[in-house]
């Protein structure tokens, strides 16, 4: 296994260093590559938080999570075009877009909360393959449910005037959605790490995920705790919602799939049920994916490497989980053995 | 040196040390005991011995051979079978299910065998379904073999693991508290089944037991754990007597009430 | 502790559920499209029915058997009604603000079906039905199931209606039937009363004729060995004249249950059997199509080198090529458990169909465009599954195929690997302790359920000619894994019965089919909510004579 691991490893630095020594890209296609990567992780980040947290407390891989935040940036939409339409967004974009964020933060944390009352709840003692499978049922459902509701088609946001074009941040131009959704990421993260470790609720939601029986007996009320992480988890992925629009633009039913793995991934790459390891999971991926296929698979002479941008992340998925299933700085889950 | 030996078995998670140093020989067809009060590693030392842990320090002995290392399936090929205490059974699969899955080692039919049956492989099945009915018979289940495990009855359960356990021909057996949850009628029985066991197919039998009456009764010899550590060996006669075994039951201040308790008495007889 | 709640909050909170569901089927568009399919011909819709089940269920709830019986009709109309009020103020709702630009269904007509035409009935009949299903709940519970049978199955006649006169109309017996039985569209209201009655009954029949059963010996029970022979050859005999009977179209629809029965049973030994949640199961689907491609196709690479070979030279390499990938796939992941098992092998599935899709890949793979021109299956100079009855003639190798593989996945569960199989299921630990070797027992489940998804794919190549990446998608792993969920898990028959319902239905009804991934993920929560042990029971094997 080791040896599939090492291959992989000399694979990486031999195509980065062919990549530097042909150098293809200008300076500026770096910057670029790797402000975009920022960008993606910081989303990563926010949706890998949903994962983690629900984990955490849980021990349950809520698969349909990625579908939350498809639910959030899709129903957003129906605000954001009206709110173009009518002017709004050009004169007020602040308001405008925090308008837009509540309604898919509100959408997200609705779908959440359903989720949690109707599948998970009453499987909370079942046999680990069984809630696994109503996680992925509820995935599925959810994507249609919206596509019914919506329609298949693709939607696209409006532009928010005043964030078109780029800002000279020392002498290098940023897209500004970019950077306000660096900003705005990095805000919502550090609000929630604070709110964890600070707050009365933050210290029900760790200590219910250190062990539940005791928290109850310490008169916790566990239900409750569990349903807040569900709600905080999904706001955050309903706020990446907006900002994915306002990066990617393009919304559609199955949108939720690949950011919802690849967040997936991010969180166990910092150890699933850590928080700030999945913060950290995700802007590594996201500069990782963005990076990458530039860096090195361009140095082994495969043409379009960016098609093989996913297939990275998937890449790094299943290599971490078979290698180092606790992420880079988790705790090893201890197998229980008789 | 008997069927099992332990030198220096250490098994540590992390800081803890659950299992310190510990060494014990096992004679052939002995029955013997490992007790202990809860937390003292006693369960930790089974699994130690039966591949489920490697242990950080020492080396255990089978039959003179190293075991140590060995993966739990390569142990159970060796001999050595075990009952847990929390009944693990194949819940969803019947009984006889269960007792033909413990024949598993002694059995060869391999994916070829399964799909196309020669004679010789529909005879092995046969041979071994006629054991796991025997097996059942000796554990007193005869007529249970279809029942779906989850379904029995808790102290058919019991029997039921420990036919599973048989099925793998032994030459030692580990039962993990047997007698945890029966009434007075039951582990008697279970008693009785246990000394059949060693005296009708000259296994040898560990237990580990709470049940101080069934550990003092059967045994011919006692190994105590306190805190990981051996802290006494010998006849249960030996270990009754044995003032550390009594405070690590009691505690020190057990103890001193005990003593203070029966010298009162002592002195209102007087 | 859940404190006893009133029946009348109970009810309400019961229509209130109701009305949602029924609010939410109609803004996803399912009472929409359903209600162009007629079920009794004039009379109901399979649209209006949906409603009607929905008024029914609630009522049904609502009804407890605690409650004194006046008490319990009274909660019946109350949640029915409860229900339609609901319903009628969504309609109201939506006739004031226009809610079309966000939920695409939300239509005039929409509206006027979902009012039953006018505001009142909706309430109306709420109540009624939620009426009829409280007095229902009065019945013993054998007549209930039986009554409930008998309508399931006259629902699914008048929804397959059209079908059926297809087929029949093709062998000129279409006049037998029609009129007193189904009409063009859906039953006739003969044929309603005519079929749940008879259906019902029979159904009421057996299920004494069971109950009667359970009293008797093992021994007694085991049915005659001259009865069970006699099914087995009128089954076959039915199932080889079946393709002629049925024509092109229906055959080929068997065709497709066969391929996902296939694919089921292999993932069945890994999921069932072996209790790995393998959901980058259709890797190796891909794999057995693409390498038949490959080898066959005047396109494909190693034809290109060697010459093109034909099918029956490819299978070996692909079945051999199947066994290794499971192998290979399956070593990093023989200590993962549970969960993580389940993402790394989607991982896997995805990786693979990246790969497949590449450009990188392309000379071999054929890129986005996949591979064409695969020639059909023959025996050359004998027989070509090709041509108008190219259908007709897969079904033939698509059947024998099922039978082997029915005949391996049944040997393979009644042995010693099987069991091996099961006892890693049930505690991995605790099987290791017996004496299993759980690398090989996990790898050989992985060789043996990549096998026969190898084979499904090897047909599936030369049956579509051509082949592209999107054929192969996570979906199809969640779709067979829906197949087996909802026929149990480990359990054949159940195999088989899940591949009809949730791959035979949507390909005959039209309407299922816009629904179908909607429909499987509500199935997957259904199951695992109420009935994770699948809808066929798994009989425990009696292996034991009684009075041993």
């Amino acid at each position: 296994m080791w040896v599939i691991g090492g291959l992989v490893l000399v694979g990486v630095v031999w195509g980065s260093v062919n990549t530097i020594l042909n150098n293809p890209y200008s300076r500026a296609n770096w910057i670029d590559f790797v402000v975009f990567g920022l960008a993606q992780g910081c989303l990563y980040a926010l949706i890998a938080l949903g994962y983690t947290l629900v984990y955490g407390i849980l021990r349950m891989i809520n698969f349909a999570h990625g579908e939350v935040f498809m639910a959030g940036a899709f129903t957003g939409y129906f605000v954001a075009q009206p709110l173009y339409d009518n002017g709004l967004m050009a004169s007020q974009p602040i308001l405008a877009l925090l308008i837009v964020s509540v309604v898919a933060m509100g959408t997200s944390i609705i779908v959440a909360y359903l989720l949690e009352r109707i599948c998970y709840r009453p499987l909370r003692n079942a046999p680990r393959l069984v809630p696994l499978i109503t996680a992925i049922g509820a995935s599925l459902f959810l994507q249609y449910t919206f596509a019914g509701f919506y329609g298949t088609g693709v939607k696209t946001y409006p532009n928010v005037p005043s964030l078109e074009g780029e800002w000279e941040i020392a002498g290098i131009g940023v897209l500004k959605t970019q950077v306000v959704v660096i900003v705005a990421a990095t805000v919502l993260m550090t609000l929630l790490y604070l709110f964890v470790q600070y707050t009365k609720i933050g210290k029900a939601m760790r200590a219910v995920s250190e062990d539940k029986e005791t928290a109850a007996l310490m008169g916790i009320n566990v239900d409750q705790t569990i349903v807040r992480t569900f709600v905080i988890g999904a706001a955050l992925a309903g706020a990446a919602g907006v900002l994915y629009a306002l990066l990617n633009k393009q919304v559609q039913f199955y949108m939720g799939f690949q950011p919802g793995l690849k967040a997936f991934t991010s969180a166990v790459l910092g150890g699933i049920g850590n928080i700030p390891g999945a913060m950290v999971g995700g802007i590594f991926l996201g500069l990782f994916e963005s990076v990458g296929p530039s860096l090195f698979l361009e140095g082994w002479q495969i043409p379009a490497p960016y098609q093989l941008k996913d297939a990275i992340a998937f890449t790094m998925l299943v290599l971490i989980l078979i290698f180092r299933p606790t992420g880079i700085l988790g705790e090893r889950l201890a197998k229980k053995k008789a | 040196m008997g069927i099992l030996m332990t030198k220096q078995v250490t098994k540590r998670f992390g800081g803890l040390v659950a299992v310190d140093a510990v060494e014990i020989d096992i004679p052939e067809r002995a029955i013997y005991s490992i007790i202990g009060p809860n937390g003292a590693g006693k369960t930790t030392f089974f699994n130690c011995i039966t591949g489920f842990y490697i242990p950080e320090e020492g080396d255990i002995l089978f039959q003179g051979e190293s075991i140590l290392g060995l993966s739990p399936d390569q142990i159970a090929r060796r001999g050595i079978a075990r009952t847990y205490q929390n009944i693990r059974l194949f819940s969803n699969m019947t009984a006889v299910e269960n007792v033909l899955v413990g024949q598993h080692p002694h059995m060869k039919a391999g994916i070829f065998g399964a799909i196309f049956r020669p004679p010789s492989v529909r005879q092995e099945e046969a041979q071994s379904l006629q054991r796991a009915v025997e097996l059942l018979h000796f554990v007193g289940l005869q007529g249970k073999g279809n029942w779906v495990a989850r379904n029995l009855a808790y102290g058919d359960q019991r029997r039921l693991e420990i036919a599973r356990a048989l099925a793998n021909n032994p030459k030692i057996l580990f039962l993990d508290e047997p007698t945890a949850g029966m009434n007075p009628r039951e582990t008697a029985g279970m008693t009785d089944f246990i000394h059949r066991l060693r005296d009708e197919l000259g296994i040898t039998i560990v237990l580990i037991e709470h049940d101080m009456r069934v550990v003092m009764g059967i045994s011919e010899r006692i190994a105590v754990l306190d805190h990981g550590s051996k802290i006494a060996e010998g006849s249960p006669l030996e270990i009754q007597r044995n003032p550390q075994v009594i405070e690590a039951y009691l505690g020190r201040e057990g103890v001193e009430a005990a003593q203070a308790g029966s010298q009162r008495r002592v002195e209102r007889a007087v | 502790m859940k404190k006893e709640s009133h029946w009348l909050t109970e009810s309400v909170r019961g229509g209130l559920i109701g009305g949602g569901v029924i609010i939410l089927l109609a803004l996803i568009g399912m009472i929409g499209r359903f209600a162009e399919r007629p079920v009794i011909d004039g009379v109901l819709v399979l649209g209006r029915l949906l409603m009607i089940a929905v008024f029914f269920a609630v009522g049904y709830g609502a009804a407890r058997n605690e409650l004194l019986p006046v008490t319990r009709l009274l909660t019946g109309i109350l949640a029915g009604a409860v229900a339609g009020i609901l319903v009628d103020l969504f309609v109201l709702f939506g006739e004031g603000v226009n809610i079309r630009p966000m939920f695409i269904n939300a239509s005039p007509e929409l509206y006027e079906f979902l009012a039953f035409g006018n505001l009142a009935m909706a309430v109306v009949a709420g109540a009624i039905t939620g009426l009829v299903a409280a007095a229902f709940r009065f019945l013993p519970a054998r007549l209930r199931s039986a009554l409930l049978t008998g309508l399931a199955i006259m629902v699914v006649i008048g929804m397959l209606s059209d079908q059926l006169l297809l087929i029949l109309n093709n062998n000129g017996l279409a006049r037998y039937v029609q009129g007193w039985l189904l009409a063009p569209r859906g039953v006739s209201v003969s044929g309603a009363v005519i079929a749940s009655v008879v259906i019902a009954a029979i159904s009421y029949v057996q299920s004494v004729r069971r109950a009667g059963q359970a009293d008797q010996p093992i021994a007694a029970r085991r049915p005659n060995r001259l009865v069970t022979a006699t099914l087995w050859v009128i089954a076959v005999a039915v199932l080889l004249f079946l393709p002629q009977v049925l024509g092109p179209y229906h055959s080929e629809v068997l065709n497709q249950v066969g391929l996902f029965v296939l694919m089921g049973l292999g993932l069945n030994i890994v999921v069932g059997f072996a209790g790995m949640l393998d959901v980058g199961y259709v890797a190796f689907f891909a794999l057995g199509a693409y390498v038949m491609g490959m080898l066959t196709s005047p396109e494909g690479f190693i034809a290109q080198a060697t010459g093109a070979w034909n099918f029956w030279e490819a299978l070996p390499v692909a079945f051999v090529v199947a066994v290794i990938a499971g192998i290979l796939l399956g070593i990093p992941v023989l200590k993962i458990r549970g969960d993580y098992l389940t993402i790394v092998t989607l991982g896997f599935g995805e990786i693979i169909r990246l790969l497949a899709l590449s450009d990188w890949l392309r000379p071999y793979t054929g890129g986005a465009q996949g591979i064409a021109a695969i020639p059909p299956i023959e025996i050359p100079g004998l027989f070509s599954i090709s041509g108008p009855d190219k259908p007709q003639r897969l079904f033939y190798l698509v059947l024998i195929a099922c039978l082997v593989a029915i005949f391996v996945a049944t040997r393979l569960k009644h042995s010693r690997i099987g069991r091996a199989w099961m006892a890693v299921r049930e505690d991995e630990d605790v099987a290791e302790a017996m004496g299993i070797n759980l690398v090989q027992t996990k790898l050989l489940a992985f060789a043996a359920g990549a096998a026969f998804s190898g084979i499904s794919g090897t047909i599936f190549a030369a049956k579509l000619s051509t082949i592209y990446p999107h054929s192969f998608g996570l979906l199809i792993s969640i779709n067979i894994l829906a197949l087996i969920i909802v026929g149990g898990m480990g359990n054949i028959p159940g195999v088989i019965l899940g591949a009809l319902v949730l791959v035979g239905l949507p390909e005959l009804l039209r309407e299922f089919s816009e629904f179908r991934l909607l429909v499987y993920g509500a199935v997957l929560i259904f199951m695992m909510l109420q009935r994770p042990e699948g809808l066929v029971p798994d009989k425990p094997q009696q292996l034991v004579e009684e009075g041993a």
